[in-house]
């Protein structure tokens, strides 16, 4: 397991860069404040924090993650033969992905994963079309009373859980569901259409689970627009549209950039929605993941792909990023 | 004006379609929970009846579930509000140096896919358990959802524990001081009591968040079963009225829940006016008649 | 239980910057101290130092004899009444004020006992169960005063206390304050930027400039005797005339202004050429022609009028005007706006100090 012992090792050097750092700086520059760490907290105080602190951002989160980035460069091996002379380093899971099996082309995860990302995308844009409307409304139109009505009614079913959120859906768009009946017997069609088969029941699911998600950073932003400036541009004689365009999207930025960050990255990450409400032939990548997991019990084949798709979503994070000029710290609500 | 008229009709017609689009499954699904044919309906509605709901109790492995994902709601929140408040602390004292590195490691698992937390969490622990000898105690499922979902709910208690932290004013902790207390004694006696709303804030969202995950709990359950998890393999195998029944029973509580906080909120407001009025009562009165020391001899 | 302060050169700094440079003084027991100058003079920063909050990057803190290096501000026998009061929101009346004897374990009957007493003595006697919110800023000022009071300091310091208070509130805690201190008997170290209050309230004053302390004395001293131009400058109305020193003798020295030769005291020995300042209080200007040393004219820009005494204001010698003071009852007649005016002044009574760094503007 020696080449696993990297994991420890970084994150410890890291840590150890700064404390030196600190104390270098310290004793460099006479300052008469009192800012020692534990003089300013106590004893106890200051032991609970560090063990926290360290127990989270190193034994949950950071460990972890560079726990699963390393193993997924090891070999598919039983259980006995890991640690030992067969667990070299290889990047046979990456070639996987690109190559597949036979070597010629992995042309169904590829698939996968760019349906994947598109939809993804198209869904993100779908959500900020739908929610852009109803958050200027919540921001700059309603009235204290209404907004918080319309806050309730927006909260209210997100408390119900995904799953069941999934599952009214596929009631609803399923062969013998409400819309086909209703569209049967106005006469529309004549036999049931096949919402999920088509995908249909998938997109609508995934846009319908992170409205939330893109309406809430949206009215924030959007929020905090001092209305004196639309008054002033409908006084110039603006179009509505050159308003929007001009004055109200400029400013609500980081709220766009947080709304659509969420939504691809919930949306790309997707358990339930492809599980439930996708068709015989959907191929969710992350559906490819839990099978990798809880299907074939290959966890450094899963690992990379889970890899490959948290680079996918840093990617996206980084170009949201670049695209509206926000920095990270704005993006979090 | 015509076309003031016209953009307020096509307002509230949007709005009407969005609230239908946002509402309507959940209301179809409702009605279906009281319908009797076993396969949800609602557009033909036979005969109102409880039995989906009597079934739903009586379905062992939902209860199973449901007791778990209490334990781990209440595991999570016992973990993730102190971890949080410790976090919050941190960050206004760290090293100015180390600062956006360590806001960026805590604030990581909000933005990563569950899914990846939940993997990395169980690679990850299995091999240290084993090596560390402790597989017994922390290879187990509930362990694991705990600090799976625990990675990403401290973040989110840290965000809500130091909105409330920056607002507090730094000179009644050291009036504290000069007073005589100790450094705990401040942290006790005057900060806590302060960061009290956002603690409470932060304890139900950790409740809340770890009872509906599904991404994470899904890995990091291994064996076991949360109420989630179950949910998601009944609905695999077909479709009942009886999770319909489920979907009623939690939006009926969220709604109480709303209403409850509601009414709590409008008493802390009355309490805050009527103290306002009695210090501008004391104000006028104050200036013309201020009362002299009690004299020399008493006190 | 009262005891000394003792500054042996501290100087205290922050980075690069230094706001206390080389401060020695001693408070005595039981006297009230007032530390008086502009804002970022470095009185809260020595303040601090005292109480705890700061450490001396040099020289030491002594405190009844005891040098308190090392020992934070919950163990110092201080303690401080903050600007804004600092009284905790979440408490009662009560509780802020026995908060003190609480950290010391005290139980809760001795605390009730001691609550009670304290209210009766800043007449709150019933106001106990209330929040903080609820009190006018007078009252909350009181309350200040009693929790400080109650842990029994040996030294209690106050961070201009009264200045978010509006005028007759002041001058009645002015008189509040000065009683207290001499009933209770312990050493008050007060920090203000109003002169007033610091003459009206203290025993002693010591003056502040940019981190340096430029006297230590009496309200009477002070005034009367100031040690440097700034001193002069700050304390009181004073009419400063910018000059080169032509004549020096021991005890008095001539200065070339632009209003011809002035003469006046030295306390500083000063030589021919040096740049100096010669300082004339505007109750000491008198309307008329005196000796030629000591006579000057200008131009009358305002006359004001204030209830006991009326304000001349002539064109000085930069922006700013001289103001020359006649008490009502003078039985003089005052020139209009306009007119030229001559003023005298009894040599005497001027002081002529260093530019320092009071340089013209």
């Amino acid at each position: 397991m020696n080449n696993r012992l990297i994991v420890f090792i970084i994150p410890a050097a890291i840590i150890a860069v700064f404390l030196l750092l600190s104390m270098v700086e310290k004793r460099a520059v006479a300052d008469s404040r009192r800012t020692g760490f534990l003089q300013r907290n106590g004893a106890a105080l200051s032991v609970f924090f560090v063990i926290a602190v360290g127990f989270w951002t190193l034994f949950m989160v950071t460990l972890p993650y560079l726990y699963m980035f390393q193993e997924s460069f090891h070999p598919t091996l039983w259980p006995k033969d890991r640690g030992g002379p067969k667990d070299m380093l290889t990047l046979e899971h990456y070639r996987f992905f690109l190559y597949g099996s036979d070597g010629r082309g992995n042309y169904t995860h590829l698939w996968a994963f760019f349906l994947t990302i598109l939809i993804s995308l198209l869904v993100t844009i779908a959500n900020f079309i739908l929610c852009y409307p109803i958050a200027y409304y919540m921001a700059q139109v309603a009235t204290a009373q209404k907004l918080r009505l319309l806050l309730l009614a927006l909260i209210v079913p997100y408390w119900v859980n995904e799953i069941l959120r999934a599952f009214a859906l596929r009631v609803l768009l399923a062969s013998k569901g409400v819309i086909n009946t209703v569209l049967m017997s106005l006469g529309l069609i004549d036999e049931p259409f096949d919402f999920l088969g088509a995908n249909i029941g998938l997109y609508v699911g995934l846009s319908y689970a992170y409205l939330l998600l893109m309406v809430f950073p949206l009215y924030n932003a959007i929020e905090s627009l001092d209305s004196n400036q639309i008054e002033a541009a409908r006084d110039l004689g603006a179009p509505w549209w050159r308003i929007h365009k001009d004055i109200v999207i400029p400013h609500a930025k980081p709220g766009i950039a947080s709304g659509c960050t969420m939504v691809f990255m919930l949306s790309a990450g997707a358990l339930a929605a492809p599980q439930f409400l996708g068709g015989p032939k959907t191929l969710w990548f992350t559906s490819i993941v839990y099978d990798f997991f809880f299907q074939s019990f290959n966890w450094a084949r899963g690992s990379a792909y889970a890899l490959i798709l948290l680079l996918a979503c840093i990617l996206f994070v980084m170009l949201m990023l670049r695209l509206f000029k926000v920095c990270l710290g704005e993006t979090i609500r | 004006m015509n076309s003031k008229f016209v953009m307020r009709a096509m307002i509230g017609f949007y709005l009407l379609v969005f609230f239908f689009y946002l509402f309507g499954p959940l209301v179809f699904m409702s009605i279906t929970a009281f319908n009797t044919p076993n396969y949800p309906t609602a557009y033909r509605f036979e005969q109102f009846t409880w039995k989906w709901f009597d079934a739903l109790f009586k379905d062992r492995d939902m209860m199973d579930g449901l007791v778990n994902s209490i334990i781990i709601g209440l595991g999570v929140v016992a973990l993730a509000v102190p971890i949080g408040l410790a976090a919050s602390v941190v960050m206004q004292q760290i090293y100015w140096r180390a600062r956006s590195l360590y806001y960026l490691v805590t604030v990581s698992p909000v933005l990563t896919p569950g899914v990846i937390i939940g993997i990395s969490t169980v690679i990850f622990w299995k091999d240290f358990s084993e090596a560390t000898g402790l597989k017994p105690y922390l290879y187990k499922g509930i362990v694991l959802a705990i600090i799976g979902q625990s990675s990403f709910i401290c973040a989110y208690c840290m965000l809500i524990i130091m909105a409330r932290l920056q607002r507090f004013d730094r000179s009644q902790e050291e009036a504290a001081l000069d007073l005589g207390a100790s450094y705990p004694q401040v942290f006790w006696h005057i900060l806590v009591p302060f960061l009290k709303p956002a603690l409470f804030s932060a304890a139900v969202i950790a409740f809340l968040s770890s009872f509906e995950n599904y991404n994470t709990t899904t890995f990091a359950i291994l064996a076991d079963k949360t109420l989630v998890t179950v949910l998601a393999g009944r609905v695999r195998q077909g479709t009942t009225p009886a999770l319909s029944a489920l979907a009623v029973i939690i939006i009926t509580i969220s709604l109480a829940g709303a209403v409850l906080y509601e009414f709590l909120k409008r008493r802390e407001e009355q309490k805050a006016k009527r103290a306002y009025e009695q210090a501008r009562l004391a104000e006028t009165v104050g200036v013309g008649g201020v009362p002299a020391l009690a004299p020399a001899g008493s006190g | 239980m009262s005891a000394d302060v003792e500054l042996d050169r501290v100087t205290i700094r922050f980075g690069n910057f230094t706001a206390v440079k080389g401060a020695t003084l001693k408070i005595n027991n039981g006297e009230f101290f007032s530390f008086l100058g502009p804002s970022g003079c470095g009185k809260t920063t020595i303040l601090r130092t005292i109480s705890g909050f700061l450490e001396p990057s040099e020289g030491t803190v002594r405190i009844g004899g005891k040098n308190m290096v090392g020992i934070g501000p919950n163990k110092r026998p201080t303690a401080l009444i903050f600007q804004n009061l600092a009284l905790f929101p979440l408490m009662t009346v009560a509780e802020n004020i026995t908060y003190g004897l609480r950290v010391r374990g005290v139980s809760r009957d001795g605390r009730r006992r001691r609550a009670n007493e304290l209210l009766n003595l800043i007449a709150l006697p019933d106001q106990g169960g209330k929040l903080v919110s609820e009190l006018s800023g007078g009252q909350r000022q009181r309350v200040a005063i009693a929790r400080a009071l109650c842990v029994e300091p040996q030294v209690l310091l106050l961070d201009e206390p009264l200045s978010a208070l509006d005028l007759k509130l002041r001058q009645h805690m002015r008189n509040e304050l000065r009683s207290i201190q001499k009933r209770v008997g312990i050493t008050f170290i007060y920090i203000t930027h109003d002169q007033g209050e610091a003459l009206t309230m203290s025993d002693r004053i010591a003056v502040m400039n940019q981190g340096v302390i430029e006297q230590i004395g009496d309200g009477k001293t002070i005034y009367d005797r100031p040690e440097t131009a700034f001193v002069a400058s700050f304390v009181g109305e004073n009419n400063p005339f910018h000059g080169k020193v032509a004549r020096a003798s021991k005890s008095e020295v001539v200065l070339d202004t632009s209003f011809g030769p002035l003469r006046g005291r030295s306390i500083k020995a000063l030589s021919p050429g040096d740049r100096a300042i010669l300082f004339v209080r505007p109750e000491l200007l008198r309307l008329g022609n005196g000796t030629a040393d000591s006579s000057l004219q200008s131009t009358v820009l305002n006359v004001a009028f204030e209830g006991n005494a009326s304000h001349v204001f002539l064109k000085g010698a930069g922006s700013k005007d001289i103001t020359l003071t006649v008490d009502r009852f003078a039985g003089v007649s005052i020139p209009s706006q306009g007119e030229m005016a001559h003023i005298s002044y009894d040599p005497t009574m001027a002081l002529v100090l260093p530019e320092g760094d009071m340089a013209r503007e």
